[in-house]
């Protein structure tokens, strides 16, 4: 660690794993639901459980990127960040805002929610991830701003990588379309149709940004590939994630109102939106073994593998399978999307935040490079037991997907939805299983935090293979 | 990659691909904004069917259900009930009042939302609104 600011970091990954314990919990309580319908049922309705598990993910991202952030800016820039306090007081904001919205989540009904916040005022809830009250939104805005000034003015006065600007340049885009969350006119189309700036937008559009930003940096530290090369790299894969993915929009035009030439637009660009995620994962494996240095923390390297190739897995293979029109037509709306959804925010960007955390939380905890051999191995565990277990989540949801398209909507005879999901109950058994496999995995990667403090520093092996 | 591919040729793709689909993506907007009244179902948008977009949403419908296959996959799709219903917002509107208050033991379970008639009359008209709107024969049949 090269700049005492960059330490305002910490608490916001010890809060980002915080959260993503939450998060597990009520994918847990949900996968029960599918099961035993009444479950917890009426004190946690299941769209209650949705709503604290989507939100949660969301929220522990923007805490792990805003983290990234504040480590990586100072690196990159050459300075101290412009100011450290305004991070420390935004944390609590936000850390707070976010508690408050969960207890209100399970505390009252939503409809009470929404009266108590004043949604008529201006009614943005009540739609898939933008539940949270609109004076939450407010909040989210407020923070994003003073978050942006902090790192925005940090890079502007200090050295101008690359990386730092396509950091920039992605998170400001993450603010700007979190604005269409205010637009929610009574037409349901033209609210859907934006919505989908926020939602699609956000996870094929500036969020790849960001996560290309970040893994290009962990690169270079753990390789010591030339920065040139790493960044003409990046440039690469920026390019081609926004060529593809603005217009890869369309692919959720298809049956929502809207004219029917996305049908063409939507499949052919989103068709081609794997492209900058196998690039990724070409790119990671590529500086990885033109290392020029043996680095001690090697699950940090495990991870931005993995990254790469869970991403390329969930958002290109899994996003391909349902992304042209006519095979869209059956598993829209499906558990192909489920399978899918899952996959893709594992794989790109609960993924790239371990990755960065990994990398960082050795330093920032007072180490000079790499936790202790033992710790580092507890981490590898939990990196498989949670990756393997993602897996197979995802190809349970996508049996299940498969057998609901075929009982529901293309038989001779379609039978009703809640006859099919009966039908289809083995496979929620299994990804009960699996979900319990990944607590498990999630429990090993909090205890690696605690484990082997007191032993010495893993240290690098010396020989450098030289290939490439 | 080749020397002769340089990273101010990568720079400048994306600048200039990102700026141009971005324009291609603002005009696309532009274009189905004038197209949609053709097919958005608007003239049928009264104030019944914009109370009952805000009782979907304040009570999070969309926490369980899909709607015109967007939301969530726990409970059937609501974009064509009102034809599933055989045309009826009555009957819609008696499903949801008949939810009981403590679920449906053992089965997956709808709350007792206590809407006034008002409400359900907005809901109502709000589905029947929805399942107007020209989807592109989307969803396939009529188990949504
Ligand atoms: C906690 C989850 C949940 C929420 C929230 C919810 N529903 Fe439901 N809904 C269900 C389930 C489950 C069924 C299927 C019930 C059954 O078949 O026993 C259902 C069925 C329906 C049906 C009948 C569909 C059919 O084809 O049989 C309608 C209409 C409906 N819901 C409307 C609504 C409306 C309107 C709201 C919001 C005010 C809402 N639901 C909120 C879970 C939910
Ligand atoms: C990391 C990147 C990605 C993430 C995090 C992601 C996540 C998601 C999520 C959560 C949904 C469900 C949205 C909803 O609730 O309605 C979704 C839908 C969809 N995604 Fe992705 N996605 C990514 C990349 C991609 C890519 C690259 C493709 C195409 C190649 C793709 C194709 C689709 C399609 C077609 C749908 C609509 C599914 C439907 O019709 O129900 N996604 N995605
Ligand atoms: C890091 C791990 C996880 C991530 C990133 C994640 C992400 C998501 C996302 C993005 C959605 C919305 C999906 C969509 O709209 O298509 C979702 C819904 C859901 N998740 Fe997870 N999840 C994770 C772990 C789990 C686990 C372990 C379980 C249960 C065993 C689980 C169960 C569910 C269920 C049941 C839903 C609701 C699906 C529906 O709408 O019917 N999740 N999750
Ligand atoms: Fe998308």
């Amino acid at each position: 660690m090269q700049y005492l600011s960059q330490k305002v970091a910490k608490p916001y990954f010890v809060a980002a794993i915080g959260l993503f314990a939450g998060q597990i919990l009520f994918g847990l309580i949900m996968g029960i639901q599918y099961l035993v319908g009444d479950f917890l049922f009426p004190a946690i309705p299941f769209n209650v459980a949705r709503m604290v598990h989507t939100n949660l993910l969301i929220v522990w991202l923007l805490f792990g990127f805003m983290g990234a952030s504040y480590y990586l800016v100072p690196e990159e820039a050459e300075r101290e960040l412009e100011s450290p306090l305004l991070a420390k007081i935004l944390f609590w904001v936000f850390l707070i805002a976010g508690a408050l919205t969960v207890v209100g989540y399970l505390a009252v009904p939503y409809a009470s929610l929404a009266k108590l916040t004043g949604n008529d005022v201006l009614p943005t809830m009540g739609r898939e991830f933008l539940e949270q009250p609109t004076i939450t939104k407010v909040g989210i805005v407020v923070v994003a701003l003073g978050f942006l000034y902090n790192v925005g003015l940090t890079i502007l006065k200090g050295r101008k990588t690359v990386i730092n600007l396509v950091l920039l340049t992605g998170l400001a885009g993450l603010a700007v379309l979190f604005l269409f969350s205010f637009y929610n006119p009574d037409n349901l189309v033209l609210d859907k149709f934006y919505w989908w700036w926020v939602v699609h937008l956000w996870v094929e559009g500036v969020w790849e940004l960001i996560l290309g930003s970040i893994l290009a940096f962990v690169l270079i530290k753990v390789t010591g590939v030339d920065r040139e090369i790493i960044e003409k790299w990046l440039y690469v894969i920026i390019a081609m994630a926004l060529i593809t993915g603005i217009i890869g929009t369309g692919h959720h035009y298809f049956w929502i109102g809207t004219p029917e030439y996305w049908q063409w637009l939507g499949s052919v660009f989103s068709a081609m939106e794997p492209l900058p995620f196998f690039a990724m994962t070409v790119f990671a494996f590529n500086m990885v073994n033109r290392r020029r240095r043996e680095h001690p923390n090697q699950a940090a390297t495990l991870w931005a593998l993995g990254t790469s190739v869970m991403a390329f897995l969930g958002a290109g293979v899994w996003g391909f399978l349902h992304t042209l029109a006519p095979v869209n037509y059956y598993t829209h709306g499906t558990q192909i999307t489920a399978a899918h959804g899952h996959m893709a925010f594992y794989g790109a960007y609960v993924m790239i935040v371990l990755t960065i955390i990994s990398y960082a939380m050795p330093m920032l905890r007072g180490q000079t490079a790499a936790n202790s051999r033992r710790s580092q191995v507890l981490e590898m565990w939990s990196f498989w037991l949670m990756t393997v277990s993602m897996v197979f989540i995802t190809l349970f949801l996508t049996g299940a997907g498969i057998l609901q398209v075929y009982l529901q909507r293309y038989s001779a005879q379609p039978l009703p939805f809640m006859v099919v999901q009966e039908q289809i109950s083995l496979f929620y058994w299994l990804r009960l299983i699996a979900g319990l496999v990944f607590t498990i995995g999630l429990g090993a990667y909090i205890a690696s935090f605690f484990v082997g403090r007191t032993e010495p520093e893993a240290v690098a092996m010396k020989s450098v293979p030289v290939t490439a | 990659m080749h020397e002769t591919f340089t990273k101010s040729m990568a720079r400048n793709i994306y600048y200039g691909g990102a700026a141009f689909f971005v324009l291609v993506f603002l005009g696309l907007t532009f274009d189905t904004t004038h197209t949609l009244p053709k097919r958005d179902n608007r003239a049928n948008l009264t104030e019944t069917v914009a109370l009952g977009k805000k009782v979907w949403e304040n009570n999070n419908c969309i926490g369980c259900h899909t709607l015109l296959g967007e939301g969530a996959y726990f409970a059937p799709e609501l974009g064509n009930v009102y034809k599933r219903f055989g045309n009826s917002t009555e009957a819609i509107k008696a499903f949801i009042k008949s939810r009981p208050e403590n679920g449906v033991p053992g089965r997956r379970s709808m709350p007792q939302f206590h809407l006034t008639d008002q409400e359900l009359e907005g809901i109502a008209q709000f589905l029947k609104y929805s399942s107007e709107i020209n989807t592109a024969n989307w969803p396939p049949n009529i188990q949504g």
